[in-house]
């Protein structure tokens, strides 16, 4: 990380307004069970006068079909959009950058096998792959959904990887040090890694968010984490029968999904503009 | 005078595919056959248009890139022939200052990380000894110990050659090939840039291979200039005599593009016709011809070689 975050301009409207939402779910999810207003798998004795309630007083984002409080839910549901999101990407970007940088560095037959993996991986359809994976696996869960994303998301870290690396093998400052007589180890790991993070670092924070939008596609689809967790993907499920009916249903999980990716892209933008370090003044 | 560098029939091509579909395999003639010895302590310049080959042969001198033919000898030892071990001792010997201050440093490293580098690959000095070391390099080159913990993007241009030119005396080393080191800059900063290499030579013994595509600057600095064309030297000779007497009409048109400094003196600038021939579908006969003003018969179908027409004096034309 040397010389990563020297320099001046550290922050920038976009991380401290990506910082701020991301901190705002963030702490909803870790004291979700302080902040829940309800158990949000509670079902009351009588559902009668409880069921599919609109947003009021008590229940602000209204209640499902079996009486259950949706804020609660929605809260719950952050915990495991949020887990999934950042546990998926941290196991898929070690994997991404090993590939990458190897495919890059080495070039010839070992970029071609590499490349051609990613470039199968990448043409074939998320989804199936992922519902394909689910049936394989049988139990789907929370497990089964790290598993399945992991499958899927390494490649665009690789592919962005192996491009910096290809650009990085012309420039003249690898050049001096190999003619300085530094050994592959110390090129890989102390010259191309280290001018490949700031992308990395960036394209990690895109990639939580579409990671946090594919979990719900498969929660969506029922393929995701089971009941009684929840996730928001779960949610919208559930609500989008009464869509057009009971719309909050289905608006509250997806603005939550809406405006924590949005975090996620704001954060990444203002990441991008300060760790360019020609930016730097 | 005993060579310290000795490059023989140097040959570099790089493969393309021709066409869209079904292309037949072509090469890009970088380097056709390159051969010429530098002197312990002597300075070469070698000059050529951009795209003649001078920086392949550079590259494949400090075995950057693997010839496709040909010998290098440092000292005694085949460069190509050299084994991981000898190769390490070797980088050592050579070292390189490049074109570009802004991608020739690493933009994450500080400075004393950068002039360093070196100093760590070959376990010469660490800790507070690497620090002298290096600040003993930055003052060599006219920087001081202050700028140590800065990093590249807060120097100018020709700050930043200084600072590539300490990263490569770092390593003690015996060559250093400098391949257009002051094309970027400008021509204020150049003129110091230049005085530095001649002082580090003075105090060091320092032999040169001085790429550029700036007659005047290789003038000044070399003892004897090769000129390059598509791939081979057409003309070679010591400094003084190759610019009182140019005898390949190529570079006769070199330098008469050269500017003068007297608006009063009048000159015959050659304007040579056409872009040079693509290094793929290079010209049969001499390389030249196709824009040589003093073509005649011989010159599209037979390549001429490189003779010694008078002592030093080698050139590859028909007309001698």
């Amino acid at each position: 990380m040397r010389g990563l975050f020297s320099g001046q301009g550290r922050w920038s409207p976009g991380i401290v307004l990506g910082s701020a939402i991301l901190l705002f779910f963030g702490l909803m999810a870790l004291l979700s069970t302080l902040l829940a207003p309800y158990d949000p798998t509670r079902i009351p004795e009588r559902l009668q006068g409880f069921s599919l309630l609109p947003p009021r007083g008590d229940h602000w984002f209204g209640t499902d079909l079996l009486g259950r409080d949706l804020l609660s839910r929605v809260l719950y549901g952050a915990r495991i959009s949020l887990l999934v999101g950042i546990v998926v990407e941290l196991v898929v970007t070690p994997i991404g950058v090993t590939i990458g940088l190897f495919a890059g560095y080495f070039g010839g037959s070992m970029d071609g096998v590499l490349m051609r993996t990613t470039d199968a991986v990448m043409a074939f359809p998320g989804l199936v792959l992922a519902i394909a994976l689910t049936a394989v696996l049988e139990q789907p869960g929370l497990l089964s959904v790290i598993i399945v994303l992991t499958a899927v998301r390494w490649t665009s870290v690789a592919r962005l990887v192996r491009g910096q690396v290809l650009s990085l093998r012309e420039a003249e400052h690898i050049a001096a040090i190999v003619a300085l007589g530094a050994g592959k180890g110390r090129i890989i790991f102390r010259h191309l890694l280290p001018n490949c993070l700031a992308p990395i670092l960036v394209a990690m924070t895109f990639g939580v968010a579409s990671n946090i939008l594919a979990e719900a596609g498969l929660g969506f689809l029922g393929l995701g984490i089971q009941p009684p967790m929840v996730s928001w993907g779960s949610l919208l499920a559930e609500g989008v029968v009464y869509l057009t009916a009971k719309p909050w249903l289905c608006v509250f999980p997806g603005l939550a999904i809406t405006c924590t990716v949005l975090g996620f892209h704001v954060l990444g933008d203002g990441l991008r503009d300060v760790l360019d370090p020609r930016l730097r003044s | 005078m005993e060579p310290l560098l000795v490059v023989k029939d140097l040959k570099k091509y790089f493969p393309v595919k021709k066409g869209l579909w079904f292309g037949e395999r072509a090469d890009v003639r970088a380097v056709d056959g390159v051969s010429f010895a530098i002197g312990r302590g002597e300075t070469l310049g070698l000059v050529g248009e951009s795209g003649c080959g001078k920086s392949t042969t550079a590259r494949l001198v400090l075995r950057l890139l693997e010839p496709t033919a040909g010998e290098v000898h440092f000292g005694k030892t085949p460069v190509f022939k050299a084994n991981r071990k000898e190769m390490h001792q070797l980088r050592r010997k050579m070292q390189i200052v490049f074109q570009d201050p802004y991608s020739s440093l690493d933009p994450r490293m500080s400075v004393k990380e950068i002039v360093g580098e070196g100093l760590v690959i070959h376990r010469l000095a660490r800790g507070k000894e690497k620090t002298d070391r290096v600040a003993e390099l930055l003052e060599m080159v006219g920087l001081g110990r202050e700028h140590m913990g800065r990093y590249p993007h807060e120097f100018s241009g020709g700050q930043r050659q200084r600072i590539g030119i300490a990263r490569a005396l770092a390593v003690g080393p015996e060559l250093l090939i400098a391949d257009e080191p002051v094309s970027a800059l400008d021509v204020s900063i150049q003129a110091q840039v230049i005085n530095l290499f001649e002082d580090l030579q003075r105090q060091l013994g320092l032999t040169y291979l001085f790429i550029a595509h700036d007659l005047r600057v290789v003038k000044h600095i070399s003892d004897r200039v090769a000129v390059m064309y598509l791939g081979q030297i057409v003309e070679l000779a010591e400094s003084d005599e190759l610019y009182r007497n140019p005898l390949h009409p190529y570079t006769q048109a070199l330098l008469s593009a050269i500017p003068v400094t007297d608006p009063k003196t009048k000159r015959q600038r050659i304007i040579l016709e056409g872009d040079p021939p693509s290094p793929i579908q290079v010209p049969a006969g001499c390389r030249f011809h196709p824009r040589c003003p003093k073509r005649f018969d011989p010159c599209d179908t037979e390549a001429p070689v490189l003779r010694e027409v008078s002592p030093g004096h080698w050139v590859s034309c028909h007309l001698y």
